[in-house]
């Protein structure tokens, strides 16, 4: 185990002990923490990875959490065993709205993907179906239980968010060193070169927008079962910019870095309470001079090394 | 039929208020291939100082109505200009060179900074307009009865499209605008200042913008501080309409999308109606991807 393999769990043990000296509150703003972080991770994939322009991702958010608040609330089913329906949920809304728009150039592509996150919270208000409850949203999810343990309280909600956390960062972490992460690369770095090597690239862009719409999905159902109440006004064109924020801030394409954009974006506002209605004022000139004074991000995504495999010196061995 | 041509000619007077903030999207992306997210807050500067300047100096009590307002417009339109340049001396111009991304979240945040500032300044409720300024009367045009301001707003706004228009076809700056928006490496290379070009549009953009401010606190009476993000997207949705980038596009993309909203809202549905415009959006971006008016240009290899 080398320096580097270590840092994770660095991060991991005082995350693992800290609720237990804090409030509440304060475990409650980490649980946010922890929901963004993951929201942003997935987001990674499509804006870091894939270097498409997504500012409509609360969209796919909001089809998980509310697939999870609707089956439960209907038949009954337990909110966690919903998690991979959510995902396969959110992930085929992406799939169908992105198909025909994946081809858009940068902008383009970013006010559609706007446009989607509006259309899907405006569909909400208008109860669409008959089934989201309007703007009231959905009330009475059932408690998730693990077991026979029902998860009521801030802590058990920190434990199961930041469990869920890990597993998200060890996912996109081998999808990052996989085949999928380096065509990726490829086609965010030159577009045309990627084609010409044979990357379909429509293909890979779809498949990037699809993952990470699912993550984002499965995501919304830990909100669903943590808030047990859902309304449209928690999938706004905001939240969408949020994620955003955190995925530039932190370092685009770096782990690590959306991370520390998460614990920044979502626990700034919480430690500027001080200025009371101040408070945002100050949280926007942040962000200008975060980004002023590190724009590449904070933790900026490394180029990937590759060794040569050790062997006789020299060049042009055939 | 009446029905018909008052939400008409409605969506024509919203719509070319789409097109002026439009017009501030289009310019700052055509030379630095910005999304400016804070152009929305000039536009709700725009209102709010309007509203300042018309009930501290009342000018229109000493100059009359028509020359009170268009002085007062004035007024706005230089002050929001002198609040673009700032922006973009804090918060572009030290990212020029780094990824276009990082750019577009220094935004963001100086949208939520100038957003909260405007709340802290006036509060968080809706203000009012007098709504004494210019006469409540309605005109009758071939019948039908369409009000004044409306008129105002519109031969206002199709003067203002009509005065940049010439100024970016016709004057030396203007030429230099759109030479930067082509190659700004060319640009420099021919001999253009190009941080006064940015400069230049960092001034008529949110002046226009504000100039929009001012005009929907007049036609609706009402303002707030969070109105910019409506506004502000619908224009840009405008701008993405006609081919971000292109003058007469965000023109052409403004009136076109408050005439569809205005309509869709009056036989569709009034509740879809911000969903309508983006629709239209989804499916004019699907059978032409670069917008109506957007150059048809094969990537660069």
């Amino acid at each position: 185990m080398n320096r580097r393999q270590l840092i994770p769990l660095a991060v991991a043990a005082p995350l693992a002990v800290l609720p237990l000296f804090l409030n509440a509150y304060w475990i409650d703003v980490l649980n946010s923490i922890g929901i963004y972080a993951m929201l942003g991770l997935s987001l990674n994939l499509i804006v870091g990875h894939a270097g498409l322009f997504n500012l409509g991702h609360a969209a796919f958010y909001a089809v998980g959490a509310y697939t999870a608040a609707i089956l439960n609330t209907t038949f009954g089913i337990p909110v966690l065993l919903l998690l991979p329906v959510c995902g396969l949920a959110a992930g085929l809304f992406a799939l169908a709205v992105a198909r025909p728009i994946i081809h858009l150039r940068g902008d383009y592509l970013c006010i559609v993907t706007i446009g989607v996150g509006e259309i899907v919270r405006i569909a909400l208000v208008n109860n669409l179906f008959g089934i989201t409850g309007g703007s009231n949203g959905i009330f009475g999810i059932a408690r998730p239980s693990i077991f026979d343990l029902t998860l009521r309280t801030p802590l058990h909600f920190y434990y199961l968010i930041w469990i869920f956390v890990a597993l998200t960062v060890f996912v996109f972490h081998l999808l990052e060193y996989s085949r999928f992460g380096r065509a990726l690369n490829y086609l965010r770095e030159d577009d045309v070169a990627a084609e010409g090597s044979g990357v379909n690239t429509a293909h890979y862009k779809l498949m990037a927008f699809v993952v990470g719409a699912g993550w984002a999905g499965m995501v919304g159902n830990i909100y669903a079962a943590k808030m047990t109440i859902i309304s449209p006004e928690s999938f706004t064109f905001w939240e969408s910019v949020l994620m955003f924020a955190i995925v530039i801030l932190g370092g685009s394409g770096s782990m690590p870095g959306v991370l520390l954009g998460a614990f920044l974006i979502v626990g700034l506002p919480e430690l500027f309470r001080e200025f009371a209605n101040a408070r945002m004022l100050v949280f926007g000139a942040a962000m200008i001079a975060m980004m002023v004074f590190r724009t590449q991000g904070l933790i900026p995504s490394r180029p990937r090394i590759y060794r040569i495999p050790a062997g006789e010196k020299g060049e042009g061995r055939a | 039929m009446e029905q018909f041509f008052q939400q008409l000619t409605n969506g024509l007077a919203v719509g070319s208020i789409y097109a002026l903030i439009a017009l501030g999207y289009t310019m700052v992306y055509g030379v630095l291939k910005l999304i400016n997210f804070a152009h929305s807050d000039m536009f709700t500067l725009g209102a709010y100082l309007g509203l300042t300047l018309l009930t501290s100096l009342a000018l229109t009590d000493h100059i009359g109505p028509l020359w009170g307002t268009v002085v007062l417009a004035l007024m706005v339109m230089g002050l929001v200009a002198m609040v673009g340049a700032l922006l973009d001396r804090v918060a572009y111009r030290p990212l020029r060179e780094s990824p276009r991304l990082s750019a577009v979240v220094s935004a963001l945040g100086a949208s939520i900074f100038l957003q909260n500032t405007v709340m802290l300044i006036y509060g968080a409720r809706y203000r009012v307009y007098p709504h004494d300024i210019l006469p409540r009367v309605a005109l009758d045009v071939f019948g039908l009865q369409i009000p004044l301001v409306r008129i105002l707003i519109l031969c206002a706004s199709l003067t203002m499209m009509a005065m940049l228009y010439i100024f970016i076809q016709r004057t030396r700056i203007g030429t230099a605008i759109r030479a930067a928006a082509i190659d700004q490496g060319a640009a420099r290379l021919m001999g253009i200042d190009v941080n006064r070009v940015i400069l230049m549009v960092f001034l008529v953009g949110p002046a226009l913008g504000g100039a929009a401010g001012l005009m929907v606190g007049l036609y609706y009476g009402q303002i707030n501080f969070t109105m910019g993000w409506g506004y502000g997207l619908k224009a840009f949705t405008a701008a993405i309409l006609g081919g971000i980038g292109n003058i007469p596009g965000a023109m052409l993309g403004g009136v076109l999308l408050g005439v569809v909203e205005s309509l869709g809202a009056a036989y569709l549905s009034f509740a879809w109606k911000d969903a309508i415009a983006f629709c239209v959006l989804i499916l004019i971006l699907i059978v032409r991807p670069t917008g109506l008016l957007g150059e048809r240009v094969a990537e660069k290899v």
